[in-house]
């Protein structure tokens, strides 16, 4: 049992007290607060300003459309990005300069909770809601379908993500984080991390029912809900690695809540599952943790392989080299995932054989991964490649990832491990195949769709910008790494003796400050963009000339995606039916059946991430009440029968109408 | 299109990064160690990488021409829309990868086999045999928060933050930890192995050049962790007598109370020395009973499977030993 130091609970509050407020001592945090505070109050003077509240609650915050679903979780990933590379940026200016004498401005209890926040926020908050963001909004349109399978579950796991967010950002002003690195595996022993774990494993229980019960949603979608005549096989690409992320998902997830249950039974009812003591064994932790820690991996990079699949065809203006060899690639990958989470942790004491298979099933997975990268080079062959902004970041991939992917390769040979295992080495590996493959993608991703969800392009200028900007950052930033792990140098140092390594780190700090450029530039290109917006305009609703079902449709695309559902008869249906002369339906609509809007999924995830906040302070009252209410809303919420609704014929031939005579104004 | 030229750039800056890493300040220890284990881990990582490049070399430049030649500006290259699958390439897709696999995972299957940390030495370096009846050099390495502790049984002395080996001569660490997971890791002898409390790890090392070198823990533990760093010392057998000398000569005596004066966390521990070490102190501390009253974890282990047995007699001899995996058995394999 650990030793808790902390005095016992107030009935009421639980475990808050005065010194849970660090501002109090650490100037870092309360300038950080006083920036958020006053950010946060121009942002709500902005919204009673301007009368914004109604429009977003009622079109935004309730809103069960897939489509705005998307753009909020994009939305998400990209405010908590900013969090998480500020950790970054801090990280590498505190490793930059604690050399010898010099112990940096961190101190390690606050340098720790910054690589534990940086991981944990990257991954879950900012790579999920990313790559979910992308699945949702594409998804239904690539498949020919008006909305997913459960769209108020949509909605709810939206809210239940935003929620788990709250709570980590929650810890930055109340409390502190945990201090036991992104997948906790430090809570071992008699250390106890304090609050700050317990605000890592709601926050991740909160966001974990979300993100299980979307991948249920969207593996049901795929199943039931794609267009006649879309066979499995006819799929577009992004669409079949969505189907295989989510099923991850729905298998993986479920044991890492199981193993966050078992540490909070450890923590809050004094079992021993994964303490020293009374058999309980912190290797057990260690597995069950990678066993869905490596399926998260792919999880991630699965839907940016559908990215760049897109991406390569339509630019390319080519169809897909081995279509169906990138699906079983794709497939395979999948079941792969799942044998080689022993990888992680070869310096264990396994023994040789043990080892082997593990790392010989990692080499395995290469295989398909590098039979996906040659279909993407082969489609560029005998192609017309058009170097449009999500082209660049495609080719700046295949470069990138190709590196990446070998040093995974280097480090799934066991003895070699050994040298390089918890190593910068490492350090520069995951981020090679993270950024390189994952954030690339969705830069690629949001250039690539955009004009589909807003209706205008993104400016081309401070595309290219960022991209050089993220393109070189990275690999300043990173190459030093490479170079520190094979001078034996390891993670998570917040101090160093020898100064000769010192010029790495400040090569490194360098790239970090590329990259601040290249998220500036994008967020620059943002802004630019919209003002810019009539000039970028596209009526066509097909601006790349692309081939998938998404671009049959206007953009932005109506709330119901397509009058008539569409019939798919190749792979590529948008451009086959381009081929064959297609023309949009102009008469004959229908009502159509379209969920309605509801706040259940905001109060419901809220109480959620009201009970996860009292669990954490060990406020048994406001736990009590707040889950009690989580269960009740449920029940009300099922005796809400106003869960749908038509839009009148008249209503679609209108809506069509406009978009016929926009279509003909523009020529087209 | 002048941008795709300039995609080689952080190719090459990568290129030149690495050779000024190679040539310039600080020393590669990865691929060039002291110790044999160590260089043939190294020696690994190269022959790795370069099996690899055969591959992504032609990848990378590959990636590059087709992005030049078939861009949308050059008319003179062909274009064929609907050109989109070839038996021939996905056969060669497929297979040259798995070749490389193949060859990779014969290279993983004996190298792993060969470096296992549990495994005793059969050499000193790549040129000498190791003589039949040469008896390795036993430490006991404690990690604890957030130092490190080593036992000497042979020569009945124990040390805090400091290590030392006759050169040449085989080692076998014994490796556990008090209370959070570790790792030991002197990059210049081995590969690290992780160090955890109630269980024993083992690795098989030797040192073969003089000098001293860097250790340090490198599984995060903690906030003391960065400060967990060790020297190590290579020596002629003189100077290891010596210094197993001035050991006994300088330090006190460690028993159990001054061993749970020493598991107090603490950071960046100066070098201690003890003269001499109460008798199973090591056991004790692996078994997690230093502290009178405490129960060893190999006699409540040891009960749990007679219990076992006398509930179940049909699972017994398989359940025994493999209760003895964990805590003082020693034998982790």
């Amino acid at each position: 049992m650990p030793e808790h130091t902390i005095p016992p609970a107030h009935w009421l509050l639980g475990r808050i007290t005065w010194d849970s407020i660090p501002m109090a001592h650490e100037p870092i945090v309360l300038w950080t607060f006083i920036a958020v505070v006053l950010g946060g109050l121009v942002v709500v003077a902005a919204l009673f300003k301007f009368r914004l509240w109604g429009p977003l609650w009622r079109d935004w915050f309730c809103s069960i459309d897939h489509k705005r679903i998307g753009i909020m979780y994009m939305v998400l990933g990209l405010v908590m990005f900013l969090r998480g590379f500020a950790d970054a940026a801090m990280m590498r200016l505190q490793q930059s300069m604690a050399f010898g004498e010099n112990m940096g401005y961190l101190p390690p209890h606050h340098y720790d909770q910054i690589f534990t926040a940086h991981g944990v926020i990257m991954i879950f908050f900012v790579a999920m809601p990313f790559v979910t963001g992308l699945m949702n909004y594409l998804v239904p349109l690539q498949i020919g379908a008006r909305d997913v399978s459960f769209p108020f579950l949509n909605n709810f796991s939206f809210w239940m993500t935003t929620g788990g967010a709250v709570l980590v950002m929650l810890s930055l002003f109340l409390g502190e984080f945990s201090t036991a690195g992104w997948l906790a595996l430090s809570n071992l022993g008699a250390q106890d991390p304090g609050v700050g774990l317990d605000y890592y494993i709601w926050g991740l229980q909160v966001a974990g029912v979300g993100t299980t019960l979307s991948g249920i949603n969207l593996i049901v979608t795929i199943i039931k809900m794609r267009a006649p005549g879309m066979q499995l096989m006819k799929m577009p690409v992004f669409s079949w690695t969505a189907l295989c992320t989510n099923a991850l998902i729905v298998a993986t997830f479920p044991i890492l809540t199981a193993a966050l249950v078992l540490m909070s039974l450890d923590r809050y009812a004094g079992t021993n599952f994964f303490t020293n003591d009374l058999g309980g064994n912190s290797m057990l932790y260690v597995n069950l943790i990678w066993i869905w820690g490596h399926p998260e991996v792919y999880i991630l990079v699965l839907p940016a392989f559908g990215v760049f699949s897109e991406v390569v065809a339509t630019f390319s203006r080519k169809r897909l080299f081995g279509y169906t060899s990138m699906v079983y690639a794709t497939v395979c990958i999948t079941v792969l995932s799942y044998l080689v989470w022993l990888h992680h942790f070869f310096t264990m004491g396994s023994g040789a054989t043990v080892n082997t298979f593990f790392g010989i099933t990692t080499m395995i997975i290469s295989i398909p991964t590098g039979a996906k990268i040659f279909n993407w080079l082969f489609t560029m062959y005998k192609g017309r490649i058009r170097f449009e902004l999500p082209m660049l970041w495609t080719v700046g991939f295949m470069v990138t990832f190709a590196i990446g992917g070998m040093t995974g390769v280097l480090l799934a040979v066991p003895p070699a491990d050994f040298v390089l295992h918890n190593s910068l080495f490492l350090i520069a590996h995951f981020h090679n195949v993270i950024i390189g493959g994952v954030v690339f993608a969705v830069f690629a991703g949001i250039n690539y769709w955009f004009p589909k969800a807003f209706g205008y392009r993104l400016d081309d200028f401070w595309g290219r910008c960022s991209f050089w900007f993220w393109l070189v950052g990275f690999w300043v930033a990173f190459t030093p790494l490479y170079i520190l792990g094979l001078m034996g140098v390891t993670r998570r140092v917040n101090h160093f003796e020898d100064p000769s390594l010192q010029i790495w780190f400040v090569i490194a700090a360098c790239g970090a400050a590329l990259i601040a450029l290249g998220i500036a530039s994008f967020l620059i290109q943002l802004a630019v963009s919209y003002a810019r917006r009539e000039q970028l305009r596209d009526v066509t609703g097909d601006p790349w000339d692309a081939r998938t079902l998404e671009w049959a449709t206007s953009s932005p695309p109506p709330q119901y995606n397509f009058a008539f559902t569409p019939v798919a008869h190749e792979i590529d249906a948008w451009w086959d039916m381009k081929k064959h002369g297609y023309q949009r339906p102009l008469s004959g609509f229908v009502p159509i059946h379209m969920p309605a809007n509801t706040g259940a999924g905001v109060v419901i995830a809220g109480l959620s991430t009201l009970f996860g906040f009292a669990m954490i302070w060990h406020m048994w009252p406001l736990a009590i009440a707040s889950f009690a209410a989580t269960v009740l809303a449920s029940i009300i919420h099922t005796f809400n029968y106003q869960r749908d609704y038509h839009i009148p014929a008249a209503e679609v031939a209108a809506t069509e109408e406009a978009r016929t005579q926009q279509l003909a104004a523009a020529h087209v | 299109m002048i941008h795709m030229k300039k995609l080689r750039g952080p190719a090459w800056l990568a290129a030149a990064a690495a050779v000024a890493g190679l040539a310039g300040c600080g020393k590669t220890v990865v691929l060039n160690p002291a110790g044999d284990i160590a260089a043939q881990q190294g020696n690994l990582v190269v022959t790795a990488t370069l099996l690899m490049l055969i591959i992504i070399v032609p990848v990378i430049l590959l990636t590059l021409l087709f992005a030049w030649k078939y861009r949308q500006g050059n008319a003179d290259a062909k274009y064929d829309p609907d050109w989109h699958h070839s038996t021939v390439l996905e056969l060669v897709i497929w297979t040259v990868p798995l070749m490389i696999i193949i060859a990779l995972g014969a290279l993983t299957w004996i190298a792993t086999h060969k470096l296992d940390p549990y495994r005793p030495l059969d050499r000193i370096d790549a040129q000498r045999a190791l003589a039949a009846d040469v008896k390795p050099l036993e430490v006991q390495v404690v990690a604890m928060d957030w130092k490190w502790l080593f036992f000497y049984p042979e020569q009945g002395i124990a040390t805090v933050n400091e290590l030392a080996a006759p050169v040449d001569r085989p080692i076998r660490f014994k490796l556990t930890a008090t209370s959070t997971m570790n790792a030991f890791y002197v990059p210049d002898l081995a590969g690290m192995i992780y160090a955890m409390p109630g269980m024993q790890t083992e690795l098989n090392a030797v040192i073969n050049k003089p000098g001293v070198f860097q250790g340090l823990a490198s599984h995060y533990s903690g906030k003391g962790f960065s400060g967990m760093t060790f020297k190590f010392h290579g020596l002629s057998d003189a100077e290891f007598a010596q210094w197993i000398d001035k050991a006994r000569a300088e330090g006190k005596p460690l028993d159990k109370a001054s061993y749970l004066q020493l598991a107090r966390p603490s950071e960046r521990d100066p070098v201690q020395r003890f003269s001499s070490v109460e008798p199973d102190l090591y056991h004790r501390v692996l078994n997690r009973c230093v502290e009178d009253g405490q129960p060893c974890m190999h006699e409540t282990m040891a009960k749990d499977a007679r219990r076992g047995a006398a509930a179940a007699p049909a699972q017994a001899p398989a359940k025994a030993p493999a209760h003895a995996q964990h805590g003082a058995g020693g034998h982790h394999q």
